[in-house]
């Protein structure tokens, strides 16, 4: 169920006219209000809009990675053309030369190797490179700490800007010892955050994040959402889905597109629905998700995903599922969910599958395998995995097709256990005390040849 | 000729009361370098002796008698004379000499042996065992040869009449090893592998310097029976275990370690194609039998975890999911777990279709009250077993020097009534 051709929503977008007042909110067209519309949904990537998303050097790491991934050639074309105007504009010359080679004179003369510019960039970084250089130990000399703080700071910069994302982390982690005010050690978490991210260790990010939540200030709502936002990100990558899903949920409003350096509202209401409800029990589902207001704003920017969501809790498998497969081939061009999008599908279906059967004593296995549009066999087997790993207490009658409710018998059970904890201890007294035994003579026969 | 007649008028006139046959012993004990001297001639003695009466004179002149090489015609009748002597044989008088009478009945062995009729030497054996054992928690160096004997002669239920009987007291480690090991091969040929593990356990997890062969070979049947019994292998021996067994046991069982781990990972090909690879080496171990066991036990697991998950399935895809060749084969593996008690489930041959049932034990009957109340009562007399030797173990002088010797001592209210050291 790829969305790689034309799929529903636009068929129904052209044949309800695109003036039509519709209840699908996909119909909504204008071109100045780029940043509403849906991007992350079923239909087929528009990268200019997605790309407009973000900036920075995020940017670009994700146009590279679209065109990486996309077999599309025109796609990939077009997602290394806008890498290039981007690069550009900016002095990263290594990333620069990676997506010439990348294009590889496919379009044409413009989208060449331009060594000149290359040289010219480097030219002035290194000119830049001194001055900062000679301007810090000026100021190390004289020991003005706000003026050393401000030097490290702007090498930290230029190197981020030119891709050399370790030196450009450790400078900023030098103006550690001359922040004087908690404005200046979130300034320096900040930036800390975003290079770790870039970098892809998630480690310091998480490190990064709570020291910028103990500063004895109150933090502005946007900065908090910041960092909530990283950290939801880092525990992603950590795999802790409950745990990103909790951060994410809990990004305020006032984040808008104030961190396009690093992740878009878009992303984070995606990220957090795909882990709340891969994780997330059912209480906790609709207090956080759904009742939440807060979150309301980011799902309305992507409503495929709050279509999803909302089928999930009233029980329609079969379309949330829909939902889910026409998502799927957007998410894989994601670069920090699409290692991630296997396991929460499949925890996502199991948990489909287990909230089917919880209310019932006996399910029919036939009709269930229509509401999740799967075969019967195809059902038996998940069913048969589920059981095994202990998640649905329940037999299967194979012959009739039927899905029975099981619930251990606690008498029996409990007694079974009695006995075999009985003979257990009795073992491990025999042979304890056999064991015991042994080395008292073997300590004796020590003890008498010493004497 | 004069010594040893003298020595039997000593012998039938000393027999009679305790403190006699003390003073009976200590002339035996010098006289027995003579009587070893005079070996051959002393048959005929032998008559004018009562084996219940003088037993212990009795036994000084057999031990005498038999200690040279063994000969076809002095077997056979030295077996006949050997097993009377046993079975008429006071407790008492043995008891003084017992490492007499355990090399009377180590030559019995040998001789049977020799003649190659074991079961000749089984009830004797069981007999010498009863008199020189002081209790039946007594471990003695005629247990295994015992049971070594009974492996031979495949008597098991014999043997398994002693395994019955906890130990508690041990003369020799390496006889509790030898014990165990054949006790285990024992319960394997009666396919109670539940008390199988139990033994080899002990020999496995027994106080040890160092690797001995017993412990090895051992091992590679606790293996096998861990595998056919409860379908997994765990990877490292208990911290109980002596570090020298920890360490060095997996090297020396190799292949059947890794059988263990193809087992474990539920593929039936690959399990047989490693047999078949290895089988000279499980041959040459004598393992081949409880190998080719643990292969069938496979699928047995297999079709138990399927009374896990279903209620009702088809012997097809029984056949499918246990990689069994057709139907039929199916149905076979079903039959015989159902009558061995394995599964509780109806096979219905019209449908082709198997109903897997609960077990059917309420725990509502008599017996199941008598059974719990029988491990209740076992529980508790083994609890004071254990608190006995707890006392005795702590008021040990011996543990009391030592643990007194190293304490450590913070300050004066530390001084308590341990003395730091313990004269005996």
């Amino acid at each position: 169920m790829d969305g790689e051709d034309i799929s529903n929503p636009l068929m129904e977008m052209c044949a309800n006219g695109i003036a039509g007042v519709d209840d699908a909110p996909s119909s909504s067209t204008s071109t100045t209000e780029r940043k509403n519309r849906p991007i992350i949904s079923g239909e087929q990537l528009d990268i200019e809009a997605y790309a407009g998303l973000y900036s920075g050097r995020t940017k670009i790491k994700r146009l590279i990675f679209i065109a990486h991934h996309r077999d599309n050639t025109a796609m990939q074309l077009e997602a290394l053309r806008m890498a290039y105007d981007e690069l550009k504009k900016g002095e990263n010359t290594q990333l620069f030369r990676e997506v010439v080679q990348k294009i590889d004179d496919r379009l044409g003369p413009n989208y060449s190797m331009d060594a000149a510019w290359c040289a010219m960039v480097d030219r002035k970084a290194d000119q830049r490179k001194d001055k900062l250089e000679s301007e810090l130990n000026a100021y190390r000399t004289n020991l003005i700490k706000e003026s050393i703080r401000m030097g490290y700071n702007d090498f930290g910069d230029f190197y981020y800007a030119h891709g050399a994302l370790g030196d450009a982390f450790k400078s900023y982690v030098r103006t550690r010892d001359y922040c004087t005010t908690s404005k200046h050690i979130i300034q320096m978490c900040l930036s800390a955050i975003l290079v770790s991210i870039e970098m892809g260790q998630f480690t310091h990010v998480t490190s990064y994040v709570s020291k910028a939540e103990q500063t004895p200030e109150a933090l502005d709502p946007i900065t908090s959402a910041k960092l909530r936002c990283a950290a939801g990100l880092a525990h992603l990558e950590a795999k802790k889905y409950k745990l990103a899903a909790r951060k994410f949920l809990e990004v305020g409003p006032e984040l808008g597109n104030s961190y396009g350096e690093v992740i878009a509202p878009q992303d984070v209401a995606t990220y957090g629905v795909l882990c709340a409800l891969a994780s997330f029990d059912r209480t906790e589902l609709k207090n956080k998700v759904i009742d939440n207001i807060n979150f309301r704003n980011f799902l309305e920017l992507v409503p495929e995903v709050r279509e999803l969501i909302n089928d999930f809790y009233s029980s329609h498998y079969a379309s949330c599922l829909e939902y889910l497969g026409n998502l799927k081939s957007n998410l894989m061009l994601d670069i920090h969910i699409h290692d991630h999008v296997e396991t929460l599908y499949d925890q996502i279906r199991s948990k489909a599958l287990i909230q089917y059967t919880h209310p019932f004593v006996s399910v029919d296995m036939r009709m269930m395998a229509d509401a999740f549009k799967t075969s019967v066999a195809g059902l038996e087997k998940e069913l048969e995995s589920l059981i095994t790993d202990n998640q649905i207490q329940a037999r299967i009658d194979s012959h009739n097709k039927i899905l029975y409710a099981r619930h251990a018998d606690q008498r029996n059970a409990t007694f079974q256990r009695v006995l075999q904890t009985g003979n257990e201890f009795d073992w491990d007294v025999r042979t304890m005390l056999l064991r015991a035994n042994l080395l008292k003579h073997e300590y004796n026969l020590r003890a008498s040849r010493k004497i | 000729m004069n010594s040893v007649e003298g020595l039997v008028t000593q012998i039938q006139g000393l027999s009679s009361t305790a403190s006699d046959v003390l003073s009976l012993h200590n002339v035996l004990k010098q006289a027995d370098d003579s009587l070893h001297a005079e070996s051959t001639r002393l048959l005929p003695f032998l008559d004018q002796l009562d084996p219940s009466k003088h037993s212990l004179g009795y036994l000084y002149f057999l031990e005498a008698c038999t200690a040279g090489p063994v000969t076809t015609e002095s077997a056979s009748s030295f077996v006949l004379i050997i097993a009377r002597f046993i079975s008429s044989c006071a407790a008492e008088q043995i008891r003084l000499a017992p490492d007499k009478f355990i090399s009377v009945c180590k030559r019995l062995k040998d001789q049977v042996l020799f003649l190659e009729e074991p079961l000749r030497a089984v009830a004797p054996m069981l007999a010498a065992i009863r008199k020189l054992q002081s209790s039946t928690e007594n471990l003695t160096t005629l247990h295994p040869e015992f049971l070594l004997l009974c492996l031979l002669a495949k008597c098991y239920k014999t043997g398994l009449s002693i395994l019955e009987e906890d130990i508690f007291e041990v003369d020799q480690p390496r006889d509790l090893y030898l014990y165990c090991y054949y006790g285990g091969m024992i319960c394997i040929g009666k396919k109670y592998f539940r008390k199988a593990l139990e033994l080899l356990h002990n020999v496995v997890t027994a106080p040890m310097s160092t690797i001995n062969a017993i412990a090895v070979e051992a091992y590679k049947k606790y293996i096998l029976v861990s595998l056919i019994h409860h379908g997994q292998l765990s990877t490292s021996l208990p911290k109980y275990a002596s570090t020298v067994a920890q360490r060095n046991l997996k090297s020396f069982c190799q292949p059947y370690v890794e059988l263990a781990n193809s087992y474990t990972n539920g593929k039936i090909a690959d399990l047989e194609a490693y047999v078949q690879a290895n089988m000279e080496k499980f041959g040459s171990d004598n393992n081949l039998g409880l190998v080719k066991q643990v292969v069938s036990s496979i699928y047995k697991r297999n079709i138990q975890r399927l009374t896990q998950t279903y209620l009702t399935l088809s012997l097809q895809d029984i056949a499918n999911t246990v990689q069994l060749n057709s139907p039929k084969e199916a149905e076979m593996h079903v039959l015989q777990m159902i009558q061995d008690g394995e599964i509780y489930a109806t096979i219905n041959q019209k449908d082709g279709m198997v109903r897997f049932l609960e077990d059917p034990e309420q725990y509502k009957t008599c017996e199941m009250i008598e059974r719990v109340d029988s491990s209740i009562q076992r529980l508790m007399t083994l609890s004071k077993k254990l608190t006995v030797l707890d006392e005795l173990m702590s008021s040990d002088p011996m543990y009391l020097g030592k643990v007194g010797r190293e304490r450590q001592r913070f300050d004066f209210d530390d001084f308590d009534s341990v003395p730091q050291r313990f004269n005996i």
